[in-house]
């Protein structure tokens, strides 16, 4: 075949196109199709082992499901088996990153019970070491919140400072996480020669790197545009699902236990001076960088911000405790003894944790051993909310709607 | 509002359905019939004086003693207690509901005791709920998504009632 005629039948060969027929279409009319992603229980984004089904549009997730359980290690049921001190280990493997913190809840809650009052040194102790624990459990929020939007650096100025306090915490008890040693009766040993010293030396080192963290994610351009109006949460919402804790003041909700609580724990922070971190007319409490103009209250930004002025006055309440501390007479307390009889009774009692509000409640029937022990996990009720702050939202967000609500699975699960 | 009065305002309106629990406890709390329970919760949570805007924690307790040598003295009859903590964050007061339940429903061992769903009034009871009846085993009608939330799907008992039994096996792993 010659090849003029190769072409001309080649030609023909390709329909003929009439330019009216070819409609231009749109973006939005290409189909997509509903795709089920699962998320986790093994992901770096979801802060342990829980697992998320995705039901997504293309980059839209229309809806998320939440399944928990994977580290449900049956505390509760525990408590129901050993005395109440021998079930202090058990509460700081709850929230693995706060563990001071859940040894007071229990600690305290017992102590109602047994209508036990510490000494005043022992008082301001726990006021010194739960406001650490809350320091250091924060840092670990922001520093893994900004490795999940993908900046490396805040999360090694993070862990470098925590670690300065898990140094002072191995100092006091030995222990690094799991520590046992705020107890029920006081705390377990009385600080060591010069560790106050060392305690103020890290305060003043510290206090310059909150403004470093503040310029690398706060204000950092960047991570405002991967926060600011994502997963916006409305108050009523808040409340209605339970949240507490910094995901409950970044809707701009004025509550924490430490100033509206059980007076049988707010009589602990009593001659204390600290302002609750929550926005008011627009502004948190100094010092601190300006609200960008793109955040809305409720949203990934406002979450996070709140625990970072957290940071600020828990510096400021550990500098009290320090000062108070020094000046109280007395001894720390004595714990009780392991198997204590118990008086007949039911207890309640919420304190006000890094993540949020943790409920430990006591049945006891006047044995040694309670009737049944409860943990009200902050973490369980603040995750709840994630199918709501999900519906809607793109994909590449899901991770900084599950980081700004800082959970720990541990205490989801107990 | 302390506990005398809001007990007051809820027997006037909901009368025998309302009872005094024990206000001189450390948790005072009032008692309320089962079936009763959504419009009492829902009561508490609209009516301005009261204003519970907040659901804390949902807790069942079980009161039946194993040993029946100590079960001949025993404070209690075997039965199932469910506490409502609820705060007000508006108001700043708190508040303990009791519900009494039996341990199975018409006395039919492994009927699970039935109790109206409070999830329509706070989002919080959802997973509290699901939680308590994974593990103490108690249904929630009119609860939109009754399965278990801490337990693989397919296990066996509810673990915190006082008589369960741990299971021999599962799924080829020893239990036991």
């Amino acid at each position: 075949m010659a090849e003029e005629e190769l072409q001309k039948t080649l030609m023909n060969s390709i329909p003929s196109i009439n330019p009216e027929d070819i409609s231009v279409g749109s973006e939005s009319e290409v189909r997509t199709e509903e795709l089920l992603i699962n998320m986790g229980p093994q992901h770096p984004s979801t802060h342990g082992v829980l697992r998320v089904v995705l039901r997504t549009d293309g980059e839209l997730v229309l809806e998320a499901t939440p399944h928990i359980g994977y580290l449900h290690r049956c505390a509760e049921k525990i408590g129901e088996h050993v005395t109440p001190r021998q079930w202090i280990p058990y509460t700081d493997r709850m929230d693995y990153l706060a563990g001071m913190n859940m040894n007071l809840g229990w600690a305290l809650t017992v102590e109602k019970l047994l209508g036990l009052q510490v000494s005043e040194k022992a008082r301001h102790l726990r006021v010194l070491i739960v406001e650490l624990g809350r320091i250091a459990s924060h840092l670990v929020a922001a520093g893994t919140y900004g490795l999940d939007l993908g900046s490396f650096t805040p999360f090694v100025y993070c862990f470098r400072e925590r670690e300065k306090i898990l140094n002072l915490f191995e100092a006091v008890c030995g222990a690094r996480l799991t520590y046992s040693y705020i107890t029920i009766g006081g705390l377990m040993a009385d600080l060591p020669p010069g560790w106050l010293d060392q305690c103020e030396a890290f305060l003043d080192e510290f206090e310059p790197v909150v403004d470093d963290l503040h310029a690398l994610l706060s204000v950092n351009h960047i991570f405002v545009k991967r926060t600011a109006g994502v997963g916006v949460l409305s108050p009523e919402l808040a409340i209605a699902y339970g949240c507490t804790g910094p995901v409950l003041r970044g809707s701009g909700v004025d509550w924490d236990l430490r100033r509206d609580g059980d007076p049988f724990y707010t009589k602990m922070y009593q001659d204390y001076q600290f302002e609750v971190a929550v926005v008011r007319d627009g502004r948190y409490p100094q010092p601190s960088p300006a609200v960008p103009l793109e955040a809305v209250r409720g949203d990934c930004w406002h979450r996070f911000f709140v625990r970072m002025v957290e940071v600020v006055q828990s510096m400021r309440l550990v500098r009290q405790a320090i000062e108070k501390y020094r000046r109280a007479d007395g001894d720390i307390g004595q714990p009780i003894k392991l198997n204590q009889k118990l008086p007949a009774g039911e207890v309640y009692l919420e304190t006000e944790c890094p993540k949020g509000q943790m409920g430990f409640m006591i049945v006891s029937l006047g044995d040694a051993i309670p009737w049944r022990v409860r943990a009200r996990s902050s973490s369980f009720c603040n995750l709840s909310v994630l199918p709501e702050l999900c519906r809607g939202c793109l994909v590449a967000d899901v991770p900084a709607i599950v980081g700004s609500l800082d959970i720990v699975l541990g205490e989801v699960d107990r | 509002m302390n506990i005398e009065e809001i007990f007051q305002q809820l027997s006037e309106r909901f009368g025998e359905a309302v009872r005094p629990g024990n206000f001189a406890a450390l948790d005072p709390w009032i008692e309320v019939n089962a079936d009763a329970i959504g419009e009492v919760c829902r009561f508490l949570r609209d009516s301005p004086s009261m204003r519970f805007e907040m659901l804390n924690c949902i807790t069942a307790v079980d009161y039946l003693e194993v040993d029946s040598k100590k079960a001949a003295k025993a404070s209690f009859v075997p039965h199932m207690e469910l506490l409502y903590h609820l705060s007000s964050i508006s108001l700043r007061h708190r508040l303990v509901i009791k519900v009494m339940l039996p341990r199975w429903r018409g006395e039919v061992p492994g009927q699970l005791p039935q109790v109206p769903t409070v999830s329509h009034v706070w989002r919080t009871a959802e997973w509290h709920e699901r939680e308590v009846y994974d593990l103490s085993g108690i249904e929630f009608v009119g609860h939109p998504d009754m399965r278990r939330i801490l337990c693989p799907e397919d296990w066996v008992g509810h673990p915190l009632r006082k008589d369960y039994q741990m299971p021999e096996e599962y799924h080829g792993i020893r239990a036991r």
